[in-house]
């Protein structure tokens, strides 16, 4: 059952993507002053937003973990916190192209770049933290502790080009600024993109969580050898 | 489409697909390799089993 939703949703995920890149490339007009760079936006805000709502989701987890001590809300988390990463990865590769481009600079310590750099480091330090522990409910807890640490940074990466007006550009999408800011039709085609990487990063959570499931079974199974 | 800065859109999809290639070929080797340890250890068990139950004969 498991895998034929795996395969549905990357499949979904493949089919809304292949849609949005023919929007992107074929139908929808050039940016005046950008010219054909602009189109990263298709990948770089939806990537972000993925990666944001990831770590919420792992938060929620963390603290599901932490309230009844089953291990399967802390395997989740894990699971989540390692796809919304490769996204968050995506983001800042993307936008320091685009920076590239449109700053003259691939890096600048704006509050915006700086903040979304510490969330990456932070989740990575978790992953590096899963492996340096084998203790499962040790491991555990102290994932979860360092999930909602990370998640602090979160809203301050989602919040800082509201609270400090720096290189970054301020919010542009009209759920955040009530409209204005970005064509309707670029808008809806870069929503549609990220419907699309969400069903993608589900589909790869499915995937690592039922790694997460045999490593508890490999361990359970070795626990039990060693013990006959 | 306008050509201006073509290539740098041309890197920024390239490295945002790559990324996500290389994770998925991490899942790919990383579930080949789970597979095996599963297989090892349960094989490792039954063999374990199957002695116990040789010695348990032997000593009858």
């Amino acid at each position: 059952m498991r895998e034929r939703v795996t395969i549905g949703l990357a499949a979904a995920a493949i089919l809304l993507l292949a849609y949005s890149l023919y929007q992107i490339f074929l139908v929808l007009p050039d940016e005046a002053m950008q010219g054909a760079i602009y189109r990263i936006i298709f990948f770089h805000v939806p990537a972000a937003i993925a990666g944001m709502i990831g770590y919420f989701v792992a938060l929620v987890l963390s603290i599901l973990y932490l309230s009844s001590k089953q291990l399967k809300f802390d395997s989740l988390a894990a699971s989540v916190v390692e796809v919304s990463l490769v996204f968050s990865i995506v983001n800042l590769i993307t936008g320091s192209i685009w920076a590239r481009i449109i700053w003259g600079i691939w890096w600048t310590w704006d509050y915006r770049l700086t903040s979304a750099l510490v969330c990456v480091l932070i989740f990575c330090g978790y992953l590096m933290l899963r492996q340096a522990i084998t203790e499962p409910t040790q491991r555990a807890r102290l994932s979860a502790a360092l999930t909602i640490f990370g998640c602090v940074d979160v809203v301050i990466v989602y919040k800082s080009i509201e609270w400090f007006r720096t290189q970054h550009p301020g919010p542009v999408l009209s759920i955040r600024t009530g409209g204005g800011h970005i064509d309707p039709a670029m808008e809806r085609i870069l929503y549609l993109n990220f419907v699309a990487i969400c069903l993608l990063a589900a589909a790869l959570i499915l995937v690592r969580s039922r790694q997460e499931t045999t490593a508890r079974e490999i361990d359970s199974l070795r626990r039990m050898a060693n013990a006959m | 489409m306008d050509a201006r800065n073509f290539e740098y859109m041309f890197y920024g999809f390239l490295a945002a697909w790559l990324v996500v290639l290389l994770y998925v070929l991490t899942l790919v080797r990383r579930s080949a390799r789970l597979n095996r340890e599963l297989n090892d250890v349960k094989q490792l068990i039954s063999a374990q089993e199957s002695g116990r139950q040789g010695l348990q004969e032997h000593v009858r």
